[in-house]
């Protein structure tokens, strides 16, 4: 019982992540193998920010900020008067300059988790936006196969400057809500019961915005398809950046929920996406309640494989995968892609 | 391969070779090259596979720990001697790669990737914790190579096994790829279905791909094994398969030397930056992947080709012109007149798509010799009825019977096999092969030379006879002038008549052509009926989907009409020109 519960722990934080990938893939076919970046490095923010220093996201919102400013200005060089170019470029830059100094200004001063968890979520969900212009923008009519590797090599990028910005060594943080109580056999930690309710109360807004709301519409339609959303006049690479916004948001929830839980990295990231990967895959890449079913299920297996042979937990846990791909592929086996 | 090929290889074996017999090469120099040649191994298998096949994988790098693990264990464990253990690594590394290509080669599109990135991480933390090969610790103390009593130990010795290995995987690949196999190969990236619908057997193409490269994975990692004398897990790990795939993507995927180019850049700039990196920074770890993960995004947004195409554009020269070909010697004809009178017969055929009837109960008969046109306005279901009969789309309900058999349920290759041919509404051929290649596709059932015989270049035989045999039949569809030009350079009439030749290649009984008059001019139409009759003399069949209708007409023996996916009439041309319900169908009131 108590592996169960820490399965489904797990499992809820690995639905949030597949739920950010199947959104990003159904939008823009992109599989975000960053997101599992983004959840570390919110991870490693908080930490950060709890100690009063100054988080190294900064740098790298900074960074991002400065290629995305770059790249539209190249984009639009000899499209546009040099007073609009500058205007875009002011528009693309002013967020991330803004947010860089009230960082900067605020880290030290430690003003409580509330102003943390504002500072964290306000460094990592614009890094979102400036992936997407900066990396797969200018790939948006690219094949799946050529988005893929670019988003690999967005993670590999994404990992070196991890290490460069956080240091190799871990960190956790102090617990949202720090409370223990027993029902039954079981003890119940406050932490996993959030984990759990939060993640279920964004699946249930996210079912919410896709059904109700006409951006939640415009995103589905050109999730189906880019070329008959662009001709009803949805603009399909803000439906892209719109669709990375609420991934690194939802990756700041991730990351606010898991940190307590475990000791992150800056290169974490990477195993936990996976998992909520292997998730996302077997849910199809499109089907949400299927993909949130599966992440529980992973979560469930890796608590009891770790509890029975540790040592190949990762090993079982990826290994499940492949059965599940072949019985996708087998089913789907006539619409073959081609070049 | 061509002299061409040959020459340029001659030339890189020259230099690649001299090069540490010059005394002022420092020996730090040499060690970099061992490791460029080992990677470029590695690369050169996902060069075939990802540039030339399609198939992306993040995991050759798992295959490369096969090769060195079985070694590493052979030689410290059971004191094999090293030499030895290259037949095992290689098995052992071959059987790992068929079982996982097996389960994954099937996984279309994306999947296969994210496969190859899920068995990567799985290998690696296996490699990792089973303790009968070191767990993380790894093996160390493994042998070197001897050679007759000379251990090669220094990086000059075993540079030139190295890079001997490489010179000969280049050509074997590159024979390969001019082969038979290599053709089936070669089609999957831009026309898996055509190829199957001329008998290659795609799945077995793609697995024997994936074996290849994996075998030379599993040589690197032989390589690998006794030149650092030690393997531990973290050299097999999921990023340096991502570094092999970037070297792959690099030196261009698809061309053969683009391998090496790309190791080499890789190799090169790792090496740089692991000594630049640090000091910007300020501490250690291992920020080149910064570095390449940028390139490799970079690469996909400006250059897509990689940099080798732009370097041999420098020497394009080199490649001569292609000889005559010689068409007297061609394959040998199967037997026209075996067939019963009544070749193909089309009995009830339905055809569902969710709620969408694309073809209704259609019943029609091709007989012996004889030219059928399948008419009717857009959307009328000819197309498909030509995917039904060649097995690339399966039948709701009805038969279709072709010279007694039932056929309904076969895949294409089976239809293939029983010498019906087609041609595509959608010109499919692969747009990087010359013509000549495209249609020797076509011949692919009439040759048996397997992937070795390609690789030691013994099919050659049977090459020049598929080679005359294609030429023939390019000559006959009057292509001869294009026959070495790109299939995507020509015209698209020019590549209609470049399928019928394919289709022909095939020996066929029965030829479906799908629109084969369209973008053709005045006479190039005349000559191809002229080809169509002269075809059918010699008894084959055709049933043809066209709407130039005096084509049609002038060329017919019946003609079946179809309107929204049902038989409104069939008959000889002039009954159908007179036909109401045909004219109406086509003109929307009755004349």
């Amino acid at each position: 019982m108590f592996l169960l519960q820490d399965g489904v722990t797990n499992g809820a934080i690995y639905a949030l992540l597949a739920v950010a990938l199947v959104l990003v893939f159904a939008v823009t076919r992109v599989i975000l193998i960053p997101q599992g970046d983004l959840v570390a490095f919110g991870g490693l923010t908080l930490a950060a920010l709890e100690t009063g220093r100054t988080p190294g996201s900064v740098w790298l919102l900074l960074g991002l900020a400065a290629a995305a400013t770059v790249m539209e200005v190249i984009a639009s060089r000899n499209r546009l008067p040099p007073g609009r170019i500058a205007l875009n470029a002011l528009k693309m830059a002013l967020p991330a300059l803004v947010i860089a100094a009230a960082v900067l200004l605020l880290a030290p001063l430690q003003l409580g988790s509330i102003v943390n968890l504002v500072l964290c979520a306000s460094l990592i969900i614009p890094m979102g936006p400036y992936l997407y212009r900066t990396a797969f923008q200018p790939l948006a009519d690219a094949s799946v196969l050529v988005l893929l590797i670019a988003a690999v090599g967005a993670h590999l990028a994404m990992t070196g400057l991890g290490l460069a910005f956080f240091g190799a060594e871990g960190y956790r943080t102090s617990p949202l809500i720090d409370a223990a109580f027993t029902l039954g056999p079981l003890t119940v930690t406050a932490q996993s019961l959030l984990v759990v309710g939060a993640t279920l109360a964004l699946l249930l807004s996210l079912a919410l915005f896709f059904s109700r709301t006409l951006i939640g519409k415009a995103l589905r339609a050109s999730a189906v398809n880019r070329r008959g959303a662009r001709l009803v006049g949805i603009p399909t690479a803000r439906a892209g950046s719109l669709a990375f916004t609420m991934a690194a948001a939802i990756a700041v929830v991730s990351a606010v929920l898991v940190a307590p839980l475990a000791t992150l990295y800056y290169d974490s990231g990477f195993i936990i996406g996976l998992k909520g990967f292997v998730a996302a895959i077997i849910g199809g890449l499109a089907a949400y309640p299927a993909t949130v079913a599966a992440a529980i299920g992973v979560g469930i297996l890796e608590a009891f494989s770790s509890f029975w042979a540790s040592a190949f937990k990762e090993v079982i846990i990826f290994a499940s995968i492949i059965p599940i791909l072949l019985l996708r592929s087998l089913r789907s086996a006539h619409h073959e892609e081609e070049e | 391969m061509p002299t061409s090929d040959l020459k340029r290889l001659a030339i890189f074996a020259a230099v690649v070779l001299a090069l540490p017999l010059l005394p002022f090469v420092p020996s730090f120099w040499i060690t970099l090259f061992v490791f460029i040649g080992i990677a470029s191994l590695v690369a050169l298998g996902l060069v075939l596979l990802t540039g030339v096949g399609g198939m992306t994988s993040f995991g050759q790098a798992a295959f490369v720990g096969f090769g060195a693990y079985t070694t590493a264990v052979l030689t410290t464990s059971f004191g094999w001697s090293p030499w030895l253990t290259l037949p095992v690594s290689l098995a052992t590394t071959g059987v790992a790669a068929l079982a996982i290509g097996l389960v994954t080669v099937r996984l279309s599109g994306h999947y296969l990737p994210l496969g190859t990135i899920a068995w990567g991480m799985c290998f690696y933390y296996l490699f990792g914790n089973l303790q009968v090969i070191g767990a993380h610790d790894g093996i160390s103390g493994i042998p070197p190579l001897h050679f007759i009593d000379q251990p090669l130990t220094g990086a000059r010795a075993i540079y030139v096994v190295v890079w001997i290995a490489v010179l000969l995987s280049i050509a074997g690949t590159l024979n390969l790829l001019n082969s038979r196999v290599g053709r089936g190969i070669r089609a999957l990236r831009s026309g898996a279905t055509a190829a199957e619908s001329s008998g290659v057997n795609v799945w077995r193409a793609k697995l024997l791909v994936f074996v290849y490269a994996a075998l030379l994975a599993g040589l690197a990692g032989w390589l690998y094994a006794h030149f650092q004398r030690a393997t531990t897990p973290g050299a097999f790990n999921l990023n340096i398969g991502i570094e092999y795939l970037l070297m792959a993507v690099i030196g261009g995927a698809g061309h053969v030397y683009g391998a090496i180019l790309g190791a080499a850049i890789v190799v090169l700039a790792k090496n740089v930056l692991q000594d630049a990196m640090p000091m910007i920074f300020g501490f250690a770890g291992n920020y080149e992947i910064i570095v390449f993960g940028v390139l490799l995004i970079l690469l996909l947004q400006v250059s897509r080709d990689g940099f080798w195409p732009a370097i041999a554009g420098r020497f394009s020269r080199l490649s001569g012109v292609a000889a005559p070909i010689d068409t007297t010697y061609r394959l040998a004809k199967g037997d026209m007149t075996l067939s019963p009178d009544l070749l193909l017969a089309v009995k009830g055929a339905t055809k569902r798509f969710g709620g969408l009837v694309a073809v209704n109960d259609v019943s029609f008969k091709v007989p012996r010799g004889h030219i059928v046109g399948l008419i009717g306005p857009n959307g009328a279901g000819k197309s498909t009825t030509f995917n039904l009969v060649t097995g690339v789309l399966g039948v709701s309900e009805g038969e279709i019977h072709f010279a007694g058999e039932r056929i309904d349920g076969l895949t294409p290759r089976q239809i293939a096999a029983r010498r019906i041919a087609r041609t595509f509404q959608h010109v499919k051929l692969a747009p990087g092969m010359s013509v000549l290649e495209n249609v020797a596709i076509g011949a692919h059932k009439r040759g048996r030379a397997g992937m070795l015989a390609g690789i030691l270049k013994l099919d050659r035989a049977e090459e020049r006879r598929i080679f005359a045999e294609a030429a023939f039949q390019i000559e006959r569809v009057g292509l001869q002038a294009e026959m070495h030009r790109k299939a995507g350079e020509l015209a698209l009439g020019q590549q209609r008549l470049a399928e019928i030749a394919r289709a022909l290649c095939l020996d066929p009984v029965l030829l479906l052509l799908d629109e084969p008059a369209a973008g053709l001019r005045h006479m190039e139409k005349q000559a191809l009926a002229a080809l169509i009759r002269r075809l059918r003399y010699e008894g084959m069949s055709v049933l043809l989907v066209e709407h130039d209708m005096d084509f049609v007409m002038q060329l017919t023996d019946e003609i079946v009409v179809l309107d929204f996916g049902t038989k409104i009439a069939e008959g000889a041309p002039a009954e159908i020109r007179r036909n109401e319900a045909v004219i109406e169908a086509y003109l929307g009131t009755a004349a």
